[in-house]
Parts: C-alpha cells; sequence; structure tokens
C-alpha cells in the first residue's frame, strides 16, 4: 500500500466514525442537519485527515491552515471532524444542543477549541475567511485557508462580494469548497433560484476551478492538497455530493435538510453505515 | 501627536485627529490595518494610504464582505479598523456586525464615520439615527462617541489598545474642543463637564458642547445643570447616571440619534428600574425631513435654547 492510499483509507475510516458518530447525536439530540452532514463529511475528513497543517494541541497557533464552516447549521460534521482531530473528548459530542452545552447548534469559537469563527446566518463564513487569506497575504504567511459553503448558501449575495476581492487580490492562499448537492432546504437549488453554471461564474470572477466528487477521496485529496503556490489564483471547488450520503433512505431527499430520526431509522442507518 | 490645526472659528473636523492618530499608532504596530468600502476619502485616510499601501485594504463597494474582512484579519492577527459611513457600516452589515464581530467575539474596531445627521440634506438614507439602537444590545461591543479632537484622539488610541469589539462613532462636522481643563479619557466613565445639582443634562458627540451652552443659558436663570460627557454609550457609566438621578432628580438626554434605544433609552431603562425621575430624552423622532445639518438641530431641540428648555420641562415633571 502506498503512503496516498494509506490516507486516503484512513480518511474514509474517519469519515465512517464521523456519519456514525454524527447521526448519533442527531438522534439523541433530536436535532440538527443531517443530510448537510453527510453530504460534507467526505471533504472535511479530506481536510482534516489529509490536507491541513494544525496542532491541536495549540488551536491558536499563528501558522495553522483555518477552516471555516460557512454552512454552520452542519454542526454534526464540524463538531465530529474537531473531535476526531483531537480538539476535545469524545464525550463532549454527547451533550450536543443540551442547555448549557458548548456545542450549540450553530458553531461558536468561544466555547470550542478549533472553531475559527461563528457561523449560522448564510454567506458569512466566505468574507470571513477571506480576511484571514488577506491577514496572511499581508503578512507574507504560509497558511492556507478553507471555507466550506453549501450550494444554496451561494444565493447569499455576501458571497460575490467576497469572490470578487479574492479574485482581485489574487488569494492563492485561500480556497473555497462548495457543498454542490444541488438541496436546499425545501427543494433543488435549481428550481428554486438556479446556480449553474457554478464554475463558470466563478472563473469569471478570477478562480482557478475545480469539480470533484465530493465522496470521492482519492479526487478530493488529489485537489486539495495540491500546492496552490504559484497559481495566482484563488481555488474554488465545486465538490458534487449528494445530500444524505450513507444512508439509503436519506440520500438526495430535501426532507433530511433538518429531519431527524426515530428509533428504527437509527437502528437501519447504523446498519448501512459500516 | 501634534494636534490638526482648528478650523474657522476654533472649529475641529474630528476626523483629522482619528486619521493622524491611526497612522501614528500604525507606525509602531504593524499588526494595525484599514478595511474601506471604497471609503478611503471619506474616512482621511489617504495619507494612511500612502505610507501603508499594503495595509488599507479596500473591498469595493461591499459593507458585508468588509466587515466579514475585518473578523477575518483579526483572526489572522491583525488590528482592524473598519471605516466606513455609520449608516452603512451599521445597517448594511448589521447582521455582520453581530454574528462575526460581537458574538465571534473579535477584536475588530468599527469605525462609523459621518455618523448622525451629518450627511443632512442627503436624507434619511445617509442619515446614521439608528445606530445606537443596534448596537446597543451587542452588549460586549463597546460603544465610543468622542466629543472632539482630543477625544477621538484619545479614543483611537484606548480602542487600539483594547482587545474586543470596539465601536467609535465618528461625526464630520467640526465641532470646537470641549472648554474643560485638565481632561483625563476614561472609557466607560461619564466625564463631570459641569458640576450643578439642579438638573442633569446627559450628552455625548457633536451634542456635549451645546449641552454645556445649555448650561450657560440655565446659569443665567439661576438653575445650576449638571453636565455629564456620556462619551462611551455601552457599557453605561450606570453609576455615574443612577448619582445624578439621586442627586438632581431630573434627567435630559441629548444625542446626534433617535430618541428610541440611544443615549436616552438606555438613561431611561436604567432610572425606570432603580431610581425613576422625568427624564426629557433630546433627538430625532424618526426618519428626517430634508434640511441641512443646522436647520435639523434647531428644528429639533439639538440647540442650547431647545436642551435648556427640555432642562426646565424636566425639573418642572419633577416638581422643582
Amino acid at each position: 500500500m502506498t503512503l496516498a492510499n494509506d490516507t486516503a483509507a484512513v480518511i474514509r475510516e474517519k469519515a465512517l466514525w464521523m456519519r456514525r458518530t454524527a447521526f448519533r447525536m442527531v438522534h439523541e439530540a433530536q436535532l440538527g442537519h443531517p443530510g448537510g452532514d453527510f453530504s460534507a463529511i467526505d471533504v472535511m475528513a479530506t481536510l482534516y485527515f489529509g490536507v491541513m497543517n494544525y496542532d491541536p494541541a495549540k488551536p491558536d497557533w499563528a501558522g495553522r491552515d483555518r477552516f471555516i464552516m460557512s454552512k454552520g447549521h452542519a454542526t454534526g460534521a464540524l463538531y465530529t471532524a474537531l473531535c476526531a482531530a483531537g480538539y476535545y473528548p469524545e464525550d463532549w459530542l454527547k451533550t450536543y444542543m443540551q442547555p448549557k452545552s458548548l456545542l450549540n447548534g450553530h458553531p461558536n469559537r468561544n466555547y470550542l477549541p478549533g472553531i475559527e469563527t461563528n457561523t449560522g446566518p448564510l454567506g458569512h463564513g466566505f468574507p470571513v475567511a477571506l480576511g484571514i487569506a488577506i491577514a496572511g497575504q499581508i503578512s507574507g504567511a504560509d497558511y492556507r485557508t478553507f471555507v466550506l459553503t453549501g450550494d444554496g448558501e451561494q444565493q447569499e449575495g455576501s458571497n460575490w462580494e467576497a469572490a470578487m476581492t479574492a479574485g482581485h487580490r489574487k488569494l492563492e492562499n485561500l480556497t473555497l469548497i462548495i457543498d454542490r448537492n444541488r438541496l436546499q432546504q425545501g427543494q433543488g437549488t435549481e428550481q428554486t433560484a438556479g446556480l449553474d453554471p457554478l464554475d463558470d461564474k466563478y472563473r469569471a470572477f478570477g478562480f482557478h476551478v475545480e469539480m470533484v466528487d465530493g465522496h470521492d477521496v482519492d479526487a478530493l485529496l488529489a485537489v486539495l492538497s495540491a500546492s496552490p503556490k504559484g497559481r495566482g489564483k484563488p481555488l474554488c471547488v465545486i465538490a458534487n455530493t449528494v445530500k444524505g450520503k450513507g444512508v439509503s433512505f436519506m440520500e438526495n431527499q430535501a426532507s433530511w435538510h433538518h429531519g431527524v430520526p426515530n428509533a428504527e431509522q437509527f437502528a437501519k442507518a447504523m446498519e448501512e453505515l459500516v | 501627536m501634534a494636534a490638526p490645526a482648528p478650523t474657522k472659528a476654533g472649529l475641529r473636523d474630528c476626523r483629522d485627529a482619528w486619521s493622524a492618530t491611526l497612522i501614528e499608532l500604525a507606525e509602531k504596530d504593524p499588526r494595525i490595518v484599514a478595511v474601506v468600502n471604497d471609503s478611503v476619502g471619506s474616512s482621511k485616510l489617504g495619507g494612511f494610504q500612502k505610507q501603508f499601501p499594503e495595509r488599507l485594504v479596500n473591498v469595493g463597494i461591499a459593507e458585508q464582505c468588509m466587515v466579514g474582512v475585518g473578523a477575518g484579519l483579526a483572526n489572522g492577527g491583525k488590528v482592524p479598523f473598519v471605516s466606513a459611513a455609520s449608516c452603512f457600516l451599521t445597517g448594511r452589515s448589521l447582521e455582520q456586525v453581530k454574528a462575526d464581530v460581537a458574538y465571534a467575539n473579535f477584536n475588530v474596531k468599527l469605525v462609523g464615520q459621518s455618523s448622525g445627521i451629518a450627511y443632512g440634506e442627503l436624507g434619511a438614507t445617509h442619515h446614521s439615527i439608528e445606530d445606537f439602537a443596534w448596537l446597543r444590545p451587542l452588549t460586549n461591543i463597546t460603544v465610543i462617541v468622542p466629543a472632539d479632537a482630543w477625544e477621538t484622539a484619545e479614543a483611537v488610541k484606548w480602542a487600539a489598545e483594547h482587545e474586543g469589539p470596539v465601536y467609535l462613532r465618528l461625526s464630520r462636522m467640526p465641532v470646537p474642543d470641549l472648554a474643560v481643563e485638565n481632561r483625563v479619557f476614561r472609557p466607560g466613565k461619564a466625564e463631570v463637564l459641569r458640576a450643578g445639582n439642579d438638573v442633569t443634562l446627559i450628552a455625548n458627540g457633536t451634542i456635549s458642547h451645546i449641552a454645556l451652552a445649555a448650561a450657560d443659558l440655565l446659569a443665567a436663570e439661576g438653575i445650576n445643570a449638571r453636565v455629564l460627557n456620556m462619551a462611551t454609550l455601552n457599557p453605561l457609566d450606570e453609576e455615574a447616571v443612577l448619582a445624578a438621578a439621586e442627586e438632581t432628580g431630573a434627567i435630559v438626554t441629548a444625542e446626534e440619534a433617535s430618541v428610541r434605544g440611544g443615549l436616552g433609552g438606555a438613561v431611561a431603562e436604567l432610572t425606570s428600574a432603580h431610581r425613576a425621575v422625568p427624564v426629557e430624552r433630546v433627538g430625532f423622532p424618526g426618519f428626517l425631513p430634508t434640511g441641512s445639518v443646522e436647520w435639523l438641530f434647531k428644528e429639533y431641540g439639538l440647540s442650547p435654547e431647545g436642551i435648556a428648555e427640555r432642562a426646565k420641562a424636566a425639573m418642572a415633571r419633577a416638581g422643582k
């Protein structure tokens, strides 16, 4: 087995654990956004276990790579990723959305280590990531900044404000990843306020665009771990994903945006997530 | 710092003090950056841009992005001063101010330029009289409203040193230096501009010097008004307000802002809960008709005569 294969195997193992754990959290809390957790988890596992440079013992390390979960409702994915990355013990996950829990329904950087900014209202993460990338550009720092947005979230105009400046400043240290599951909470993105052609739009804003299968760990690794140096452009990765990925009855169902499982559904999902 | 020269009749544009102080601070602290929405000129940041071109981040006319970028710069170890017309800075990007700056508790300095009704005839879209009410519930943002050039410079220096979100509310309207000796800038504390026990006038920003002039008019009628310069609106100096209620029994608030939810609102909330006294709130009732700054100030009682009249009304309500 080559080193790359090794890394991909670890990522797949972590992603499986994240799906099972996130779904357990949502089941116990009877709250959450499991459909969007599952579409994002392979991307996040790839970032945290194959791409990003960070030290959970020093969450404030100035040289760390940053990840911002702009689709802040996908806390099942974020909290399990940070836990698996070693930022806090697994016990903490049991408190998800309980009174006074540090694991709020949307992430708060003042509650948990490893969270770069507070998100929840859509369209906020990208401008903040842009600011982090500009700080790096001004300082000549080496870190990279990754921001994950939903695809429906791209309807927020603040993203396009950020895209304009990111392209203008040729921020190669900035990577925008769009979780392109094609469903927003009520229906398809293309039935709501269509986004396509999203790749052309970002190219027009000065980005280098890559379209990948957002559940293909090898493809994600290749695109995300390639050095951006010398590219002279920010990177936009359109990750084509499946909402509810991994559980047959959840896949491509908008109702699982914030649907929560009953005992029977939970048991069936656990049987499938192996 | 060499204080910028007074303009006509001893008036100063506080923006000069703001920009000169920022440059002075930036020379010593490489973390300081400025973020603007194409507002280099109106923020008087031309000198800063010339001296530190890489540290002036202009995101274009994109206020939501501008405030988010401020939060991101703070994450990246910078001390960002995000400067734009206060109507857009606080209104257009209120959710970013709430979520990215206040709730996330980033070390971002928001600098609202041309606040209040400085844009006069340009109308309610360009007035910023709602900003106090919008920002006061964001309890971790320190809101400072300097009254003159000296206080502006002090506030900018303090903001740079303070770790946490700050909103500096500046004006483009030239104001006189407050005629008070031996001033010390104490954030979070009311400054007693004049002692008195018959009634208290509480003001800030461009109105503080007018409140002092109102006290002169009252003195001519034998009324000794206490005058407080409440440069820090948030957190409010509750001790000073309650002492004023207790010792003078009648209060007038005067601000270049809406009478709802600003300085007057804060004083009324506090006194009604702990020491109920008549509170007369001088300010603006809502969207304003077309008019010059001077005309609007006079029309809505933000004049020495207008404030003095409301002081007598407060005293009458208190049975004094």
